[in-house]
């Protein structure tokens, strides 16, 4: 009687112990739009129908406390989350991330160096820059002096809402040089020449917050000129055929990675997933449909020459970028955002 | 008491008791919870124990002395928890930039090394006395009122002294009071539109009465944010407003209805006008509808009759639709934030930021807290004003 007992009691615990961990789906989170669709095509559906199990997809648009409170809550809802390089250093070192099993991917050296952490794998290169209607803007602007520059082309920029390549682009616009931006910014002089460049285009500024209000903003003509996520631009050129452009030079680029929850419940199947989005076969099909850059060493080399010319990655496009100085932010984020808040209610 | 006056209670007290766990699991819990995220500041303390017995006889203006250093780098090893480290560590770096890349560095030279560590040749920033300030005040309480200054544009000087952020440092004065103006705003548009709604809707039955109430009601209906959509596709520059306005020729370059506070106020009108109808609604369909004629056979002019005898009856109405829409306005977020301006920002995005931007939850529980108290002495006022008026003949 007794074994029969406690054999009912562990058959009890391991039907709810697997119902809890199958209660929900695999749910992997990226940063929406037309990124995200191109996303859903080559990895999401067919990793699914790989792995014979459904996967959920949602969008976020940043913010470190968001992963941070979902951690602290005990079972995450979201597995798979694909970050920023700020959130992933933060969270790398508060543990909110599992560790990456680099022998499921294939070997760190697979990778470009600046892909490879503790806590996550490079998903994209991308750059952030300036953009403009090639259909509308007869003269193209070249630099951030002419982003800055109201006469020469007039009408409202759009600027991502945030410290963050705000204060870099302006003081570029005020003629600092690229690689000297972060010694500039460093300086407490640099923040308030900075804030003083910003001041100049305060009033002809839209802010936007999400990746797909840039173009919506171009293509409604509300704003002649904007930063945006270079990889969405030519995304949207080839889906509805704009003449949308993007300037390189004075550009900044990032990796974002993909991590995986700590104490998700569907930790070992969102590391599949991750080896899966990571493999070169796969990778090396996004620039069709969105031209960032590939972390995947292997990858970069199987993508197709004609659109080998508009990723971050390419050497053309690289001369005059700079790469975000995430110690930088990690350090000034808090400080700076609070005076660039103060700075916008004024 | 007797037995069956007992049980009635008894019983009674069951019937509301689902409705009374409701309210302290989802409304009182988390608002003391917030009230005590404003104010309590545990994490330097309970992980940097040595630290601060040694920094208690430190005078907060001399170099850091060795014992403080060894004390520091003894409680660093002490730590465990890589995500209390990162407590530790957010809560530093919110008191002084520069945290975040210094204490993990700190941290790993500690654990590496065994003896002791010269902390300025490992970075020269430990030889900054404002850092080991930092230290030393989140060290030595585990409540604070940093928090609670900041919110209002406050801070303690390194004598300890209240003083006022610099003007470009902070501007949460400056949202607070925007948010109330806003809040008033669409509260005063809300009435000027939806009582003589209200009034219209009250004095036409049958099917008039249903087309009406289902205007008001169909877009209650909807979700916020698609309302809100809605209107960033209305306002914008070469939206439907503004393009038949030009085709029209009433302007020749459009008129700007988006990313300022025009805008917000339209479309929050829109979305809390509901919350001002119905109120006003239910109070006037019960208004004998032979008032009024009573009023013109004395010989009161309608404006007259309106004044003296339709509005006193329909204000207990405007008074609780006003109230509704005010509170709901001040909490607004997503409008502001689709089709506002960088000025027309509430108090709520602030809070957003710090909740889910910077895992700040001591700010965001302190913006707030200092909301809630705004918003209550408010409501003190109105509730005395109004209990005046009942009294006055």
């Amino acid at each position: 009687m007794k074994i029969l007992n406690a054999t009912l009691i562990v058959c009890a615990l391991a039907t709810t112990g697997t119902a809890t961990a199958e209660a929900r789906d695999l749910t992997v989170v990226s940063w929406g739009g037309n990124y995200q669709d191109a996303q859903r095509k080559i990895y999401f559906e067919p990793f699914a129908k790989q792995a014979g199990k459904p996967l959920l997809d949602e969008s976020w648009d940043g913010g470190y406390g968001v992963l941070q409170a979902k951690v602290k809550a005990g079972v995450p809802n979201w597995d798979a989350v694909q970050v920023e390089a700020e959130e992933l250093a933060l969270g790398c070192a508060d543990g909110i991330y599992e560790k990456v099993d680099w022998d499921k991917l294939g070997g760190k050296s697979k990778f470009l160096p600046a892909a490879v952490s503790d806590c996550g794998v490079g998903a994209i290169v991308w750059s952030t820059g300036i953009s403009y209607d090639g259909d509308k803007l007869k003269q193209a602007p070249a630099s951030w002096a002419d982003f800055w520059d109201t006469k020469k082309i007039p009408g409202k920029r759009g600027l991502r809402k945030g410290a963050k390549y705000a204060l870099e682009f302006a003081l570029m616009a005020d003629g600092v040089a690229a690689d000297e931006v972060y010694s500039v910014l460093a300086t407490p002089e640099g923040v308030d020449r900075a804030f003083k460049k910003l001041d100049e285009l305060k009033p002809n500024i839209v802010w936007w917050e999400a990746g797909a209000q840039p173009l919506q903003l171009l293509s409604s003509g509300e704003v002649v000129m904007t930063t945006a996520y270079n990889g969405r631009i030519s995304g949207l050129n080839r889906s509805e055929g704009k003449h949308f452009g993007f300037v390189f030079p004075g550009s900044i680029y990032a990796i974002d990675s993909w991590v995986v929850l700590k104490d998700s419940p569907n930790k070992d199947t969102a590391m599949d997933f991750i080896a899966y989005a990571s493999k070169a076969d796969n990778q090396s099909k996004l620039p069709e449909y969105i031209a960032y850059g590939l972390p995947n060493i292997e990858a970069g080399k199987l993508v197709p020459a004609k659109f080998q010319t508009e990723l971050p990655t390419s050497p053309d496009n690289l001369k005059g970028a700079i790469s975000l100085d995430v110690d930088f932010w990690t350090d000034n984020s808090e400080a700076l955002t609070q005076r660039f808040n103060a700075w916008l209610a004024q | 008491m007797n037995a069956p006056r007992l049980s009635k209670q008894v019983i009674s007290l069951a019937l509301v008791a689902p409705l009374l766990l409701f309210l302290i699991v989802f409304f009182a819990l988390p608002l003391v919870t917030m009230m005590k995220s404003a104010v309590s500041d545990p994490v330097a303390a309970r992980t940097l124990p040595a630290t601060a017995r040694s920094v208690s006889s430190w005078n907060r203006t001399s170099p850091p002395t060795v014992e403080m250093q060894a004390a520091f780098v003894a409680d660093l090893r002490q730590i465990s928890d890589d995500q209390l480290f990162g407590d530790l560590v957010r809560r530093l770096n919110s008191a002084k930039s520069g945290f975040r890349t210094l204490m993990p560095k700190t941290r790993k030279a500690a654990l590496d090394t065994a003896g002791s560590i010269d902390l300025v040749a490992l970075d020269k920033r430990w030889g900054d006395i404002s850092y080991w300030q930092a230290v030393s005040v989140a060290a030595s309480s585990t409540i604070t009122d940093r928090n609670l200054l900041a919110a209002v544009d406050l801070q303690r000087d390194a004598s300890g002294a209240i003083a006022s952020l610099p003007a470009d440092a902070s501007a949460n004065k400056a949202i607070m009071l925007r948010t109330f103006v806003m809040a008033l705003t669409v509260t005063g548009a809300c009435v000027l539109i939806g009582f003589p709604f209200a009034m219209i809707a009250a004095s036409v039955d049958g099917w008039k009465r249903q087309l009406l109430l289902g205007a008001v009601l169909l877009p209650l209906w909807t979700s916020l944010l698609v309302r809100t959509a809605a209107w960033f596709i209305l306002l914008q520059d070469r939206g439907l407003i503004n393009s038949v306005l030009m085709q029209s020729g009433v302007t020749s370059s459009p008129i700007p209805l988006i990313f300022n506070r025009a805008g917000v106020i339209i479309a929050m009108t829109h979305v809390l006008l509901p919350f001002m109808v119905l109120p006003i609604f239910s109070v006037l369909i019960g208004i004998p509808k032979n008032l009024m004629p009573a009023a013109a056979s004395l010989g009161a002019h309608p404006v007259r009759a309106f004044l003296n005898v339709l509005l006193p009856l329909g204000l207990r109405g405007v008074v609780s639709g006003s109230l509704l829409v005010f509170m709901s306005a001040l909490g607004y977020y997503i409008t502001p934030a689709l089709i506002g301006g960088a000025k027309d920002q509430m108090i709520s995005s602030v809070i957003a930021y710090y909740a889910t931007g910077a895992a700040n939850w001591g700010m965001a529980g302190a913006l707030g807290l200092v909301l809630l108290a705004a918003t209550m002495i408010l409501y003190a006022i109105y509730l005395r004003l109004s209990s005046e008026r009942e009294t006055s003949p």
